[in-house]
């Protein structure tokens, strides 16, 4: 006990200062005044309102149409180098063709290599061929859609002005998407349920779409319905993209909800061809497989602007602008999960987690003090210390407090008091053994200390275990009992330890009040 | 200084191995019937594991919980349920859980749901969780469980003789059975926070008998000659009034939170609660009745017993 050193001293009170230090922007109001490592502890959205959405990025979709085009590219190899073949597939996993001849087998497995980067080939016994991306290559292009669909689903919510969003991966295709404080989450999964690709075809006007039904179809074309249900047939491949857009907005156009687009370069070039050369002609403006509206081209549109007209009232003109600007989604995306805190209920449970905090405090405080007196009140400084040191810790990590997070807290007030049971049991039976006041206090606080490891740890396994499966406010409460079982084991340790010291140095007491 | 709860840190003299037979058909019983309510009443479980939709709504006037579920039951949605919550009625919980809804159709119903009752109320939570969620996290919780446990046991393990990690898990299955026997009994939402509580009372539950054996193989070391059965008294007597000091205190804060932590955090605190009192009851008379089973002084090897070295 008296051999605590100064060095010793300092280092513990330092250890709180700097903890204290910390918890100090909770009880600032100006927050945005203080500088980025100085701030509160963040609230989760269970506690300030928000929206935590979980999205998946359909995969298989975007798999099935590059195949497709990889089946494209394939058949046109093979009939530039007028190899026969035989039953050309495709589906999500690759490409299959049969090709009888051996000898032209291996020369169109070689032309198929050169069709795109990390393309593997594998030859059956039966004379077919799989075409496909090696796992590498397939590893990339996952991770390559799904980070281009993070940054899309980004400019969609930035475009709606929602303040602090988190946007991150999860696993291999998931997207988590964090809103604080929204209040129409509805509104936003429209938006992000919606892959918003564009492209503009040539309408055939000479085909009936009765017989398009029927198969009677030329290859290069397809069929196509509108809103309505009602169809249309267009070219196969789109004369412009919308991968060309450059901006987008609502406009109006004879009182008619309207909305205006401008070209890049290169797409403005194209569109003012396609129009030139096809005056009288229809085309047809298709939004994720849907035909918005199929014009006739009055004349050529040179300036690379133009307007889609269709079936819009002011909101739909107003999305389809935002969508159009922000750019398609590589992949569909689907929301697997949803929680949505309104801030009524978010103030609720704060106003709950305090009211409990404070009357948990509170019992845990009166026990100490009407089991041990005046070391109950010793106990009491280290509580209220190891409160702050918490909240320090959780503060200067930017760790997020969640409502099971202030109940680790809670819990953490209750179980930390252990420790000091432990060690001031230990005092008074040294006492009981015919110990001096110092030795027995000494005592004390070394026998207890396996005890007091042993019984943390096993606490400190169960957090570690719930912060590695945890999600959100579940881990929010691993983070909170683990830092919680840390401090207190500091707190009730050293605190105590500081002030039994002092106390004994100052009163020499000859019994202690246990 | 009014010390009145200094009657918990008198010394105490209780034979708690006398009545060892009585606690353990005690024991027996609870179990048999926790196991039977689980088996036969199954878990409660919320959204989180059986996907589905919740929805909390809350209106300025009491809401007429009838009227509400007459104007949804025109949406015809599968397993619908409404609950009032709260004191003043003011607030209801809106649940669908129908297993074969996927998330489209979920987000469909949500919208449909908000459409009919319109804007007069606050949508305090919406939740959805779709079916491939709820099975993930399922899983998850049934590894994170398993996972605890065995790495507690390991802990338990490495520091003590086998004897002693075998009555702690017996105390830890214990202690975990009852308390699930007490939540599939209470109806409780099982939910991930509801897990959450579940690891924590594991954690909690072989603290205390891990600060029973400490002493235990301590006062072996101490007490060379004494007999057994007196000795396993002694050491819980010894360390009594910590027993009941934290564990009241756990319990009293849990009970705070209980009370007034809100309805999110009621499962979690009732878990805790409950399971504070099964796991002080069981480290005396599940765990360290256990031990009298063997002859401990025979496998006490000095060289063995404490690779962190005891002070």
């Amino acid at each position: 006990m008296y051999k605590l050193s100064k060095s010793r001293i300092i280092t513990i009170i330092a250890i709180c200062l700097v903890g204290i230090f910390f918890a100090i922007p909770n009880i600032i109001d100006n927050k945005n005044a203080l500088p980025k490592w100085w701030q509160p502890v963040n609230l989760g959205l269970d506690l300030q309102g928000g929206s935590n959405l979980l999205l998946e990025v359909k995969m298989d979709e975007v798999l099935k149409e590059r195949m497709s085009s990889i089946e494209d590219s394939v058949r046109q190899v093979l009939r530039e180098n007028k190899i026969r073949y035989k039953t050309l597939t495709s589906n999500e996993e690759g490409v299959s063709v049969v090709i009888e001849n051996t000898g032209s087998r291996a020369k169109a497995a070689n032309l198929f290599r050169k069709i795109d980067n990390g393309i593997e080939i594998v030859e059956n016994d039966d004379g077919s061929l799989n075409i496909a991306y090696s796992d590498i290559a397939l590893g990339q292009l996952k991770t390559k859609i799904v980070d281009q669909s993070i940054e899309i689903v980004r400019r969609r919510i930035d475009e709606l002005g929602t303040k602090e969003p988190v946007i991150q991966s999860q696993g291999a295709n998931r997207i988590v998407v964090q809103l604080p404080g929204l209040q129409n989450p509805e509104y936003v999964k429209t938006l992000l349920g919606k892959t918003a690709k564009m492209s503009f075809h040539l309408v055939d006007s000479t085909a009936r779409a009765s017989d398009a039904k029927r198969g009677k179809l030329a290859a290069k074309y397809k069929l196509a319905y509108g809103e309505m249900g009602e169809t249309y047939v267009i070219t196969r491949k789109p004369v412009v993209g919308g991968e060309n857009l450059t901006d987008a907005q609502p406009a109006f156009q004879e009182g008619q909800a309207v909305v205006s687009f401008k070209f890049n370069t290169l797409g403005g070039k194209k569109f003012g061809e396609v129009t030139r050369d096809n005056i009288g002609e229809r085309l047809a403006i298709v939004l994720d497989n849907e035909v918005i509206s199929a014009p006739v081209i009055q004349s050529a549109i040179m300036g690379g602007s133009g307007v889609i007209t269709g079936n819009f009232t002011v909101k739909s003109a107003n999305d389809l602008a935002l969508l159009l600007r922000s750019g398609a989604l590589p992949a569909p995306l689907e929301v697997l999960e949803e929680r949505t805190v309104g801030a009524g209920l978010g103030a609720d449970s704060i106003r709950a987690g305090v009211i409990a905090s404070v009357i948990g405090l509170a019992f845990v405080v009166m026990f100490m003090l009407a089991a041990y007196g005046l070391f109950g009140i010793f106990t009491t400084v280290a509580v209220f210390t190891n409160l702050l040191l918490m909240l320090g810790i959780l503060s200067a990590m930017g760790a997020t407090l969640t409502l099971p997070g202030i109940a680790g807290i809670i819990l953490t007030i209750g179980m930390a008091v252990d420790a000091n049971v432990l060690i001031f049991e230990r005092m008074r039976e040294e006492v009981k053994h015919g110990r001096s006041t110092r030795d027995a206090a000494e005592a004390g606080f070394t026998e207890a200390w396996t005890t007091i490891v042993d019984s943390n740890l096993t606490t400190l396994v169960a957090a570690i275990v719930l912060f590695y499966f945890g999600t959100g406010p579940v881990r929010g409460f691993a983070v909170t009992l683990a830092i919680g079982i840390a401090t207190s084991m500091f707190t009730s340790v050293t605190i105590t330890r500081l002030i039994i010291t002092a106390w004994l140095n100052k009163y020499k007491p000859t019994k202690l009040p246990i | 200084m009014m010390k009145i709860f200094s009657w918990v840190t008198k010394d105490t003299n209780i034979n708690f191995m006398k009545s060892k037979n009585i606690t353990y058909a005690v024991s027996a019983i609870l179990l048999a019937l926790s196991i039977a309510c689980i088996a036969i009443k199954g878990f409660n479980f919320g959204i989180d594991f059986s996907g589905g939709i919740l929805m909390e709504i809350k209106s300025p006037k009491v809401i007429d919980v009838d009227e509400i579920r007459t104007s949804l039951n025109k949406l015809a949605i599968d397993d619908l349920n409404l609950q009032s919550m709260g004191e003043d009625g003011t607030e209801i919980v809106i649940r669908a859980q129908a297993a074969d809804l996927d998330e489209k159709a979920q987000m469909n119903v949500i919208n449909q749901i908000k459409e009919t009752l319109g804007k007069t109320y606050e949508y305090r939570r919406i939740d959805l969780v779709g079916p491939q969620v709820g099975g993930e996290l399922k899983k998850d919780g049934i590894i994170a469980s398993i996972i605890a446990v065995i790495a507690i046991t390991l802990y338990v393990w490495f520091r003590f003789e086998w004897q002693f990690a075998l009555g702690a898990i017996i105390g830890l299955v214990h202690d975990l059975v009852i308390t699930l026997g007490l939540l599939s009994f209470f109806g409780l939402d099982f939910s991930l926070t509801t897990v959450a509580a579940i690891l924590t009372l594991a954690g909690y539950s072989v603290n205390d008998t891990v600060v029973t054996y400490d002493r235990i193989r301590e006062n072996l070391r101490k007490f060379k000659k004494m007999d057994q059965t007196d000795l396993l008294n002694k050491s819980i007597n010894d360390i009594l009034s910590r027993t009941f000091l934290t564990g009241l205190t756990t319990m009293f804060a849990a009970l705070a939170l209980l009370i007034w932590g809100g309805e999110t955090l009621r499962s979690f605190a009732f878990t805790i609660f409950w399971g504070v009192i099964v796991g002080t009851y069981s480290s005396i008379y599940v765990s360290t009745t256990f031990l009298s089973l063997f002859d401990l002084r025979a496998t006490q090897d000095e060289a063995n017993i404490n690779p962190f070295g005891n002070a």
